[in-house]
Protein backbone atom coordinates (compact mmCIF):
# COMPACT_ATOMS: atom_id res chain seq x y z
CA UNK A 1 0.00 0.00 0.00
CA UNK A 2 1.34 3.46 -0.86
CA UNK A 3 0.62 6.62 1.05
CA UNK A 4 -0.95 9.66 -0.55
CA UNK A 5 1.08 12.71 0.44
CA UNK A 6 -0.60 15.24 -1.86
CA UNK A 7 -1.48 18.44 0.05
CA UNK A 8 -5.02 19.21 1.15
CA UNK A 9 -7.06 21.93 -0.52
CA UNK A 10 -8.06 24.96 1.55
CA UNK A 11 -11.40 24.80 3.32
CA UNK A 12 -14.37 26.28 1.43
CA UNK A 13 -15.23 29.80 2.64
CA UNK A 14 -18.03 29.82 5.20
CA UNK A 15 -17.95 26.08 5.79
CA UNK A 16 -16.02 26.23 9.08
CA UNK A 17 -16.81 28.10 12.31
CA UNK A 18 -14.45 30.95 13.25
CA UNK A 19 -12.84 30.52 16.66
CA UNK A 20 -13.70 34.16 17.39
CA UNK A 21 -17.45 33.71 17.85
CA UNK A 22 -18.60 36.15 20.59
CA UNK A 23 -22.06 34.54 20.95
CA UNK A 24 -20.27 31.45 22.33
CA UNK A 25 -18.81 32.96 25.49
CA UNK A 26 -16.04 30.41 26.07
CA UNK A 27 -14.34 31.55 22.86
CA UNK A 28 -13.61 35.00 24.33
CA UNK A 29 -10.30 34.23 26.04
CA UNK A 30 -9.39 31.18 23.99
CA UNK A 31 -9.28 32.33 20.38
CA UNK A 32 -5.94 33.53 18.98
CA UNK A 33 -5.86 37.20 17.98
CA UNK A 34 -2.98 36.92 15.49
CA UNK A 35 -3.65 35.66 11.98
CA UNK A 36 -2.89 31.99 11.42
CA UNK A 37 0.43 31.26 9.72
CA UNK A 38 -0.16 29.49 6.41
CA UNK A 39 2.46 26.75 6.19
CA UNK A 40 3.52 24.48 3.35
CA UNK A 41 2.10 20.99 3.85
CA UNK A 42 4.77 18.37 4.30
CA UNK A 43 4.66 14.75 5.30
CA UNK A 44 3.67 15.74 8.86
CA UNK A 45 0.46 17.33 7.60
CA UNK A 46 -0.42 14.94 4.78
CA UNK A 47 -0.10 11.64 6.64
CA UNK A 48 -2.04 10.44 9.64
CA UNK A 49 -1.94 7.88 12.42
CA UNK A 50 -3.29 4.43 11.64
CA UNK A 51 -5.59 2.81 14.18
CA UNK A 52 -5.97 -0.96 14.01
CA UNK A 53 -9.16 -2.57 15.33
CA UNK A 54 -7.00 -5.12 17.13
CA UNK A 55 -5.57 -2.43 19.39
CA UNK A 56 -8.58 -0.12 19.46
CA UNK A 57 -11.52 -2.50 19.78
CA UNK A 58 -14.84 -1.24 18.40
CA UNK A 59 -17.72 -0.30 20.71
CA UNK A 60 -20.53 -0.35 18.16
CA UNK A 61 -23.51 -0.65 20.53
CA UNK A 62 -23.59 2.13 23.12
CA UNK A 63 -27.12 1.08 24.12
CA UNK A 64 -25.91 -2.27 25.50
CA UNK A 65 -22.43 -1.39 26.77
CA UNK A 66 -23.03 -3.15 30.11
CA UNK A 67 -24.93 -6.05 28.57
CA UNK A 68 -28.21 -4.52 29.77
CA UNK A 69 -30.29 -2.06 27.76
CA UNK A 70 -29.83 1.64 28.43
CA UNK A 71 -32.92 3.79 28.94
CA UNK A 72 -34.10 5.95 26.07
CA UNK A 73 -35.17 5.88 22.47
CA UNK A 74 -32.93 3.37 20.69
CA UNK A 75 -31.34 4.65 17.47
CA UNK A 76 -29.17 3.33 14.65
CA UNK A 77 -26.82 5.83 13.03
CA UNK A 78 -25.44 4.81 9.65
CA UNK A 79 -23.56 6.68 6.97
CA UNK A 80 -20.44 7.07 4.93
CA UNK A 81 -17.11 8.79 5.32
CA UNK A 82 -16.02 10.30 2.00
CA UNK A 83 -13.61 13.01 0.93
CA UNK A 84 -14.46 16.17 -1.02
CA UNK A 85 -13.89 14.25 -4.24
CA UNK A 86 -16.59 11.83 -3.03
CA UNK A 87 -14.19 8.95 -2.67
CA UNK A 88 -14.84 6.63 0.27
CA UNK A 89 -12.46 6.69 3.24
CA UNK A 90 -12.12 3.01 4.18
CA UNK A 91 -11.01 1.44 7.47
CA UNK A 92 -10.91 4.73 9.34
CA UNK A 93 -11.69 5.11 13.04
CA UNK A 94 -14.63 7.19 14.30
CA UNK A 95 -14.75 8.06 18.00
CA UNK A 96 -18.19 8.78 19.45
CA UNK A 97 -19.37 10.31 22.73
CA UNK A 98 -22.70 11.63 23.97
CA UNK A 99 -25.03 12.37 26.88
CA UNK A 100 -27.59 9.80 28.00
CA UNK A 101 -31.29 10.00 27.18
CA UNK A 102 -31.83 12.36 30.12
CA UNK A 103 -29.20 14.81 28.91
CA UNK A 104 -26.49 13.85 31.41
CA UNK A 105 -22.89 12.89 30.62
CA UNK A 106 -21.26 10.11 32.61
CA UNK A 107 -18.49 12.59 33.39
CA UNK A 108 -17.44 14.07 36.74
CA UNK A 109 -17.61 17.59 35.29
CA UNK A 110 -21.30 17.29 34.40
CA UNK A 111 -23.34 18.55 37.36
CA UNK A 112 -26.68 18.83 35.53
CA UNK A 113 -29.44 17.58 37.81
CA UNK A 114 -30.61 14.78 35.53
CA UNK A 115 -30.20 11.10 36.32
CA UNK A 116 -27.25 8.96 35.31
CA UNK A 117 -28.13 5.62 33.75
CA UNK A 118 -26.06 2.73 35.12
CA UNK A 119 -26.43 1.01 31.75
CA UNK A 120 -25.21 3.92 29.66
CA UNK A 121 -21.67 5.26 29.52
CA UNK A 122 -21.76 7.14 26.22
CA UNK A 123 -18.46 6.14 24.61
CA UNK A 124 -18.28 4.45 21.21
CA UNK A 125 -15.76 3.61 18.51
CA UNK A 126 -16.40 2.22 15.04
CA UNK A 127 -14.43 1.73 11.85
CA UNK A 128 -15.58 2.30 8.28
CA UNK A 129 -15.68 -0.71 5.98
CA UNK A 130 -13.84 -0.95 2.68
CA UNK A 131 -16.45 1.28 1.04
CA UNK A 132 -16.48 3.95 3.75
CA UNK A 133 -19.67 2.86 5.52
CA UNK A 134 -20.04 2.90 9.32
CA UNK A 135 -22.89 2.11 11.69
CA UNK A 136 -23.54 2.12 15.42
CA UNK A 137 -26.44 1.69 17.82
CA UNK A 138 -27.16 4.06 20.70
CA UNK A 139 -29.98 5.92 22.42
CA UNK A 140 -31.03 9.41 21.41
CA UNK A 141 -29.17 11.85 23.69
CA UNK A 142 -31.22 14.34 25.69
CA UNK A 143 -30.69 18.07 25.54
CA UNK A 144 -29.04 19.73 28.51
CA UNK A 145 -28.69 23.22 29.96
CA UNK A 146 -25.39 25.09 29.87
CA UNK A 147 -24.14 28.37 31.24
CA UNK A 148 -23.57 30.32 28.02
CA UNK A 149 -26.52 32.67 28.55
CA UNK A 150 -29.79 32.77 30.46
CA UNK A 151 -31.88 29.63 29.85
CA UNK A 152 -29.40 28.16 27.37
CA UNK A 153 -29.95 24.54 26.27
CA UNK A 154 -27.87 22.52 23.85
CA UNK A 155 -29.84 20.80 21.09
CA UNK A 156 -29.66 17.00 21.08
CA UNK A 157 -26.28 16.06 19.68
CA UNK A 158 -23.66 13.35 19.35
CA UNK A 159 -19.93 14.19 19.33
CA UNK A 160 -17.57 12.63 16.77
CA UNK A 161 -13.84 12.52 16.14
CA UNK A 162 -12.30 11.36 12.83
CA UNK A 163 -8.69 11.12 11.68
CA UNK A 164 -8.93 10.39 7.96
CA UNK A 165 -5.75 9.80 5.96
CA UNK A 166 -3.82 12.96 6.83
CA UNK A 167 -3.46 15.08 9.95
CA UNK A 168 -4.80 18.02 7.91
CA UNK A 169 -8.11 16.09 7.69
CA UNK A 170 -8.60 15.79 11.46
CA UNK A 171 -12.28 16.46 12.21
CA UNK A 172 -14.13 16.92 15.48
CA UNK A 173 -17.77 17.74 15.10
CA UNK A 174 -21.28 17.27 16.44
CA UNK A 175 -24.30 15.67 14.77
CA UNK A 176 -27.75 17.11 15.40
CA UNK A 177 -31.28 15.75 14.96
CA UNK A 178 -33.94 16.96 12.53
CA UNK A 179 -36.71 19.25 13.76
CA UNK A 180 -34.96 20.32 16.96
CA UNK A 181 -36.31 23.76 18.00
CA UNK A 182 -33.11 24.44 19.96
CA UNK A 183 -30.96 24.54 16.82
CA UNK A 184 -32.14 28.07 15.95
CA UNK A 185 -30.99 29.22 19.40
CA UNK A 186 -27.67 27.41 19.70
CA UNK A 187 -24.53 29.55 19.27
CA UNK A 188 -22.35 26.49 18.65
CA UNK A 189 -24.51 25.22 15.78
CA UNK A 190 -24.99 28.77 14.47
CA UNK A 191 -21.22 29.42 14.52
CA UNK A 192 -20.92 27.81 11.07
CA UNK A 193 -21.42 30.81 8.74
CA UNK A 194 -22.88 29.05 5.70
CA UNK A 195 -26.44 27.85 6.46
CA UNK A 196 -26.08 24.93 4.02
CA UNK A 197 -22.86 23.82 5.75
CA UNK A 198 -24.48 23.85 9.17
CA UNK A 199 -27.58 22.05 7.95
CA UNK A 200 -25.29 19.24 6.83
CA UNK A 201 -24.60 18.68 10.56
CA UNK A 202 -28.21 17.53 10.95
CA UNK A 203 -28.80 13.80 10.53
CA UNK A 204 -31.66 12.67 8.30
CA UNK A 205 -34.35 10.29 9.56
CA UNK A 206 -34.20 7.20 7.33
CA UNK A 207 -36.89 4.53 7.31
CA UNK A 208 -34.55 2.15 5.45
CA UNK A 209 -32.06 2.29 8.33
CA UNK A 210 -34.87 2.02 10.89
CA UNK A 211 -35.07 -1.53 12.28
CA UNK A 212 -38.72 -2.68 12.64
CA UNK A 213 -39.81 -2.98 16.28
CA UNK A 214 -36.23 -2.21 17.31
CA UNK A 215 -34.72 1.23 16.62
CA UNK A 216 -35.15 4.48 14.68
CA UNK A 217 -32.62 4.97 11.88
CA UNK A 218 -30.65 8.12 11.05
CA UNK A 219 -28.31 8.76 8.14
CA UNK A 220 -25.24 10.91 8.66
CA UNK A 221 -22.30 11.28 6.26
CA UNK A 222 -18.92 12.84 6.98
CA UNK A 223 -16.90 14.67 4.33
CA UNK A 224 -13.15 15.05 4.89
CA UNK A 225 -10.95 17.56 3.08
CA UNK A 226 -9.90 16.71 -0.47
CA UNK A 227 -6.36 16.67 -1.75
CA UNK A 228 -4.92 18.93 -4.43
CA UNK A 229 -3.40 16.31 -6.64
CA UNK A 230 -4.76 12.82 -7.02
CA UNK A 231 -1.88 10.55 -7.93
CA UNK A 232 -2.80 7.04 -8.96
CA UNK A 233 -2.13 4.73 -6.08
CA UNK A 234 -1.85 1.02 -6.48
CA UNK A 235 -1.26 -1.48 -3.77
CA UNK B 1 -17.70 18.14 -5.33
CA UNK B 2 -18.65 17.73 -1.70
CA UNK B 3 -17.65 20.28 0.95
CA UNK B 4 -15.81 19.20 4.10
CA UNK B 5 -17.99 18.76 7.19
CA UNK B 6 -17.96 21.69 9.62
CA UNK B 7 -15.98 21.32 12.83
CA UNK B 8 -17.66 21.85 16.19
CA UNK B 9 -16.08 22.22 19.62
CA UNK B 10 -14.85 19.12 21.44
CA UNK B 11 -16.63 20.55 24.51
CA UNK B 12 -15.91 19.87 28.18
CA UNK B 13 -16.91 16.19 28.24
CA UNK B 14 -14.55 14.68 25.66
CA UNK B 15 -12.83 12.67 28.42
CA UNK B 16 -15.48 10.00 27.80
CA UNK B 17 -13.22 8.86 24.93
CA UNK B 18 -9.99 9.45 26.85
CA UNK B 19 -7.45 6.67 27.34
CA UNK B 20 -4.63 8.03 29.50
CA UNK B 21 -2.20 5.46 28.09
CA UNK B 22 -2.29 7.30 24.74
CA UNK B 23 0.06 9.94 26.21
CA UNK B 24 2.86 7.36 26.15
CA UNK B 25 3.85 6.76 22.53
CA UNK B 26 6.39 4.15 23.61
CA UNK B 27 3.74 1.90 25.21
CA UNK B 28 3.86 -0.64 22.37
CA UNK B 29 7.57 -1.19 22.91
CA UNK B 30 9.16 1.38 20.61
CA UNK B 31 12.92 1.67 21.00
CA UNK B 32 14.84 4.86 20.39
CA UNK B 33 15.70 8.19 21.97
CA UNK B 34 12.93 8.37 24.57
CA UNK B 35 11.95 11.89 25.68
CA UNK B 36 9.39 13.49 27.97
CA UNK B 37 7.47 16.47 26.60
CA UNK B 38 5.68 18.70 29.08
CA UNK B 39 3.85 21.97 28.77
CA UNK B 40 0.97 24.08 29.92
CA UNK B 41 -1.90 25.81 28.14
CA UNK B 42 -3.06 29.27 29.23
CA UNK B 43 -5.81 31.56 27.95
CA UNK B 44 -5.93 35.28 27.23
CA UNK B 45 -6.29 36.12 30.92
CA UNK B 46 -3.28 34.00 31.82
CA UNK B 47 -5.52 31.37 33.39
CA UNK B 48 -4.70 27.70 32.94
CA UNK B 49 -6.85 25.80 30.45
CA UNK B 50 -7.81 22.68 32.38
CA UNK B 51 -10.16 20.87 29.97
CA UNK B 52 -8.19 20.70 26.71
CA UNK B 53 -7.23 17.69 24.61
CA UNK B 54 -3.68 17.98 23.32
CA UNK B 55 -2.68 15.76 20.42
CA UNK B 56 0.78 15.21 19.00
CA UNK B 57 1.72 13.66 15.66
CA UNK B 58 5.19 13.25 14.26
CA UNK B 59 6.51 12.00 10.94
CA UNK B 60 9.90 11.07 12.44
CA UNK B 61 10.50 8.39 13.54
CA UNK B 62 7.81 7.08 11.19
CA UNK B 63 4.72 5.35 12.54
CA UNK B 64 5.11 1.59 12.86
CA UNK B 65 3.39 -1.22 14.74
CA UNK B 66 5.66 -0.40 17.72
CA UNK B 67 5.30 3.35 17.48
CA UNK B 68 1.93 5.05 16.80
CA UNK B 69 3.69 8.44 16.28
CA UNK B 70 0.43 9.91 17.64
CA UNK B 71 -0.61 10.68 21.20
CA UNK B 72 -3.39 12.41 23.10
CA UNK B 73 -3.24 13.88 26.60
CA UNK B 74 -5.61 15.97 28.70
CA UNK B 75 -4.55 19.17 30.36
CA UNK B 76 -4.91 18.57 34.09
CA UNK B 77 -6.21 20.81 36.87
CA UNK B 78 -3.11 23.00 36.49
CA UNK B 79 -3.34 23.21 32.70
CA UNK B 80 -0.39 20.84 32.26
CA UNK B 81 0.15 18.00 29.78
CA UNK B 82 2.86 15.35 29.58
CA UNK B 83 3.83 12.97 26.77
CA UNK B 84 6.46 10.29 26.48
CA UNK B 85 7.69 9.81 22.91
CA UNK B 86 10.76 9.33 20.72
CA UNK B 87 12.84 12.33 19.70
CA UNK B 88 12.25 13.13 16.04
CA UNK B 89 15.06 13.60 13.54
CA UNK B 90 15.15 15.85 10.47
CA UNK B 91 12.19 15.51 8.10
CA UNK B 92 12.32 15.82 4.32
CA UNK B 93 10.70 19.00 3.06
CA UNK B 94 9.69 20.32 -0.33
CA UNK B 95 12.46 19.92 -2.91
CA UNK B 96 15.85 19.69 -1.25
CA UNK B 97 14.77 21.51 1.91
CA UNK B 98 15.27 19.69 5.20
CA UNK B 99 12.81 20.43 7.99
CA UNK B 100 14.16 20.67 11.51
CA UNK B 101 13.02 17.97 13.94
CA UNK B 102 9.46 18.86 14.92
CA UNK B 103 6.22 17.53 16.33
CA UNK B 104 2.78 18.71 15.24
CA UNK B 105 0.52 19.78 18.11
CA UNK B 106 -3.25 20.07 17.84
CA UNK B 107 -5.33 21.66 20.61
CA UNK B 108 -9.02 20.97 21.12
CA UNK B 109 -11.06 22.51 23.93
CA UNK B 110 -14.34 23.97 25.02
CA UNK B 111 -14.36 27.44 23.49
CA UNK B 112 -12.43 26.32 20.41
CA UNK B 113 -14.89 25.73 17.59
CA UNK B 114 -12.12 24.21 15.54
CA UNK B 115 -8.73 22.86 16.47
CA UNK B 116 -5.66 25.04 16.82
CA UNK B 117 -2.58 23.61 15.16
CA UNK B 118 1.01 24.45 15.97
CA UNK B 119 4.44 22.84 15.97
CA UNK B 120 7.01 22.05 18.62
CA UNK B 121 10.69 22.44 17.74
CA UNK B 122 13.73 21.71 19.91
CA UNK B 123 16.17 24.33 21.21
CA UNK B 124 19.72 24.16 19.77
CA UNK B 125 18.89 22.19 16.63
CA UNK B 126 21.09 23.61 13.83
CA UNK B 127 18.33 23.00 11.26
CA UNK B 128 16.03 25.42 13.12
CA UNK B 129 17.89 28.26 11.36
CA UNK B 130 16.78 27.11 7.91
CA UNK B 131 13.52 25.31 8.70
CA UNK B 132 10.91 26.28 6.06
CA UNK B 133 8.17 26.87 8.64
CA UNK B 134 10.24 28.69 11.28
CA UNK B 135 11.70 30.85 8.50
CA UNK B 136 8.21 32.19 7.73
CA UNK B 137 8.13 33.87 11.15
CA UNK B 138 10.12 37.10 11.03
CA UNK B 139 9.79 38.12 14.67
CA UNK B 140 12.32 36.17 16.78
CA UNK B 141 10.10 36.41 19.87
CA UNK B 142 7.19 34.89 17.94
CA UNK B 143 9.45 32.12 16.64
CA UNK B 144 10.47 31.29 20.22
CA UNK B 145 6.85 30.40 21.06
CA UNK B 146 7.46 27.16 19.12
CA UNK B 147 10.82 26.17 20.62
CA UNK B 148 10.74 23.66 23.47
CA UNK B 149 13.43 24.15 26.10
CA UNK B 150 15.45 21.37 27.75
CA UNK B 151 14.52 21.12 31.43
CA UNK B 152 16.38 17.90 32.32
CA UNK B 153 18.23 15.22 30.36
CA UNK B 154 15.66 13.87 27.86
CA UNK B 155 12.96 16.27 29.06
CA UNK B 156 11.59 19.21 27.05
CA UNK B 157 9.04 21.85 27.95
CA UNK B 158 6.83 24.18 25.88
CA UNK B 159 4.14 26.53 27.15
CA UNK B 160 1.22 27.29 24.83
CA UNK B 161 -0.59 30.62 25.07
CA UNK B 162 -3.89 30.71 23.22
CA UNK B 163 -4.26 34.49 23.25
CA UNK B 164 -2.53 37.72 24.29
CA UNK B 165 1.07 38.47 25.23
CA UNK B 166 3.42 35.89 23.80
CA UNK B 167 0.56 34.23 21.94
CA UNK B 168 1.74 30.99 20.35
CA UNK B 169 2.08 30.98 16.59
CA UNK B 170 -0.84 28.90 15.31
CA UNK B 171 -0.94 27.59 11.79
CA UNK B 172 -3.32 27.06 8.92
CA UNK B 173 -2.58 23.75 7.33
FE1 LIG C 1 -22.14 17.79 24.29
Amino acid sequence: MTTNTAPFRPMTAGSQPPNDTPEYGSTRLRHPTRPLLRIPQGVTETTSPIFAESRFPPIADLSMATGKPALGERIIVRGRVIDEDERPVPNTMIEIWQANAAGRYDHPGDQHDAPLDPNFHGEGRVFTDTDGWYQFVSVKPGSYPWGNHYNAWRPNHIHYSLFGTGFGQRLITQMYFPGDPLLALDPIYLSVPDPAARERLIARFDLDITAPARALGYRFDFVLRGRNATPIEQA
Amino acid sequence: MAVATANQTIGPYWHLIEDASWADLTRFGAAGDRIVLTGTVTDGAGDRVTDAAIEIWQSSPPASPDFPAYGRCRTDGTGAFRFITLKPGPVAGVGNAQQAPHIAITIFARGLLQALTTRLYFQDEPLNETDPVLSLIEDAARRRTLIAQPVAPGAWHLDIRLQGDNETVFMEV
